[in-house]
């Protein structure tokens, strides 16, 4: 093995050569703002994860002298209407958002891939019919639809994340169908056929992991707009049940106090602009992260 | 055990577009014998790629189709197989290498394992087995320390290294019949020998029998034992490589020939066959290469001519050929 051994030392590259993942999280890393939102949204996921512990108060428990008072010391972000503790309002409504935008888009992706990737694929008939749905459910405003798929379902969490998720798979669809026809036209992808691999074989092994970027990207932007469309539903008193802590729902029972106060709006409507505001820039910098146009 | 390997008669690969149909491979027949080396030689566009996708059963559907012919791979017709059939004998019995290395390859996959695929699909090797023996195959193409390139992405790789990878890919099931298209194009004129070189000499261990496609001259005097000429869609002519390059029938591949330049005669002008390739759907009625035949006659823009053998294992379709060698 001597030969090998002098090889070794002939083909040590002189820069460092990463691997697409280390690459990929060595270019994240550079980006602060990216950073920043990925540090305050796995707070954010810890916090909401053990909220029984880091609540101060009951989300339910109600206080009523307390009712519409403003920030104390005892309660820091002040009582809502049925003077309940806004902090522990928003960590429990946390959990709400968090799983509403994740689940609604776990829906949603899984959905899209697969029809996004047969549509490509296969192209032809298949492709138009598939794709012509996606067309009907995006000439609707998507948020015109989820409400009808409410009204259709019936009120509640669960119900929402499944209108949420619906709603965007044609986004995904899209997306997918759009990266596979380029990327079903590569040399590699005929190289698999040629050793022999299935349809889906080649499908999930060879073209799915090479379509995954813009997806990821899109993904995380999508968390964003679920979380604001389950607050709007929420808003509009169609998503998540009263009692229960959301945000959405919180900003809308809220609205009848704005002028009088405004803690009640006020606190929640950050925290939804700061989620989703993390999860945008999180969206963009892995966008930038992983575009192969801006590596060095 | 017969000698004839593959036969392929009377191939008709067409494309059915939009304007009009392609005929981009139109009644080819050729034979190959186990073991040995047959380039198949033509421009861009003459139809020798689709030959090859059309034995692997590759091409793309639609717009192409396979609409007449039969391809006899050890007797059987790879035409009338199933899908399931046909997968079992890509990458298995027959397998191939692209052009490109650099595209070739997918991005997202260390080497070995791209190697080791192939072997996990036919040979039901576990992932660790594989991944052993795809190392065993990068050392066999003389990839100096296999056991640690394997772990390297595409992009880490040289051109050279990722067509050895590819023939890696290609030869670990030991396939009866390797299908190399330009494999050698894409590369450095170094580089080209070292890959051709590795072609033959595992040629020679594994006794495969190789369809080399190119447009390089130098390529099928290096490699062939025999070699057939394609002009649009057609074979103008079959021969041992020796006697194609003594004595070319063909006014097409003469000129192929007489393109080359040379590096005593002290040419001013290169020499260049005349026109332009005709579109392969308004081909003219005669002989598709009159109209740029510096020989042609009268016949040759009326009359098409046919594939006749003039002697014993040479072919050549032309008129001025009828009745025997000139």
């Amino acid at each position: 093995m001597s030969q090998a051994q002098v090889s070794v030392q002939v083909n040590e590259p002189v820069e460092q050569v990463y691997s697409p993942a280390a690459d990929f999280w060595r270019r994240l890393r550079k980006n602060k703002l990216a950073m920043v939102s990925l540090v305050f949204l796995l707070a954010l996921t810890m916090v909401a994860v053990f909220a029984p512990y880091v609540a101060p108060y009951d989300p339910y428990l109600s206080d009523m002298p307390k009712a519409l008072q403003g920030p104390s010391s005892e309660h820091l972000l002040g009582n809502d209407e049925l003077g309940r503790d806004i902090l522990s309002r928003i960590i429990y409504g946390a959990r709400i958002s968090l799983r509403v935008g994740l689940i609604a888009v776990g829906i949603a992706l899984s959905a899209g891939m697969v029809l996004g990737s047969t549509a490509g694929y296969y192209g032809g008939r298949l492709d138009n019919i598939i794709m012509r749905l996606m067309d009907i459910m995006l000439a609707f405003p998507s948020i015109l639809l989820a409400i009808a798929l409410m009204a259709v379902l019936g009120r509640g969490v669960e119900n929402a994340i499944i209108a949420i998720g619906i709603v965007s798979i044609p986004e995904y669809a899209r997306i997918v169908r759009g990266s596979v026809l380029s990327v079903k036209e590569n040399e590699y992808v005929q190289a698999a056929c040629a050793i022999g691999n299935n349809d889906w074989q080649i499908i999930f092994r060879h073209i799915l992991p090479n379509v995954m970027a813009p997806v990821i990207v899109r993904a995380t932007l999508g968390i964003s707009t679920a979380i604001l469309e389950t607050s709007a539903l929420g808003f509009l008193g169609l998503g998540v049940v009263p009692p229960y802590a959301e945000w959405g729902t919180m900003l809308g029972s809220g609205r009848g106090y704005m002028f009088n106060a405004p803690h009640l709006v006020f606190f929640p409507g950050i925290a939804i602009t700061l989620t989703v505001m993390a999860f945008n820039l999180l969206g963009d910098g892995l966008r930038d992260a992983l575009d192969p146009r801006l590596r060095r | 055990m017969t000698q004839t390997l593959l036969q392929v008669k009377d191939l008709k690969t067409h494309f059915f577009l939009e304007d009009g149909v392609v005929p981009a491979v139109d009644g080819v027949s050729f034979h190959l014998n186990r073991g040995e080396t047959l380039a198949v030689v033509g421009e861009s566009g003459s139809g020798k790629s689709i030959t090859a996708t059309s034995i692997m059963r590759l091409i793309p559907n639609p717009p192409g189709r396979i609409v007449g012919g039969e391809i006899l791979f050890n007797g059987e017709d790879l035409l009338k197989k199933t899908e399931k059939e046909m997968r079992a004998i890509r990458g298995n019995r027959i397998s191939m290498i692209f052009q490109e290395p650099m595209t070739s390859l997918n991005p997202v996959f260390r080497v070995g394992h791209q190697i080791a695929e192939s072997l996990m699909v036919h040979q039901g090797l576990n992932k660790q087995e594989a991944l052993e023996k795809s190392i065993e195959m990068l050392r066999l193409t003389g990839i100096p320390s296999p056991e640690k390139r394997a772990h390297d992405f595409p992009h880490q790789m040289s051109g050279g290294m990722r067509q050895r990878v590819m023939i890696a890919m290609a030869l670990c099931c030991r396939p009866e019949l390797l299908i190399a298209d330009e494999p050698t194009t894409a590369l450095d004129v170094t580089i080209q020998a070292q890959i051709l070189d590795l072609m033959l000499e595992l040629k020679e261990q594994l006794g495969t029998a190789i369809i080399m496609i190119t447009h390089d001259l130098a390529v099928v005097a290096e490699v062939a034992d025999r070699a057939v000429v394609m002009y649009c869609g057609k074979l103008v002519e079959e021969a041992p490589v020796l006697e194609l390059f003594d004595n070319p029938l063909h006014p097409y591949t003469r000129g192929l020939l007489k393109s080359i330049p040379h590096i005593n005669d002290n040419q001013e002008r290169l020499y260049m066959i005349e026109g332009m390739v005709p579109a392969l759907t308004n081909l003219p009625p005669g002989c598709s290469f009159a109209p740029r035949c510096p020989e042609a006659r009268p016949r040759c823009h009326v009359e098409r001519p046919s594939l006749k053998e003039v002697s014993p294992g040479r072919r050549v379709s032309c008129w001025l050929h009828e009745g025997g060698v000139r």
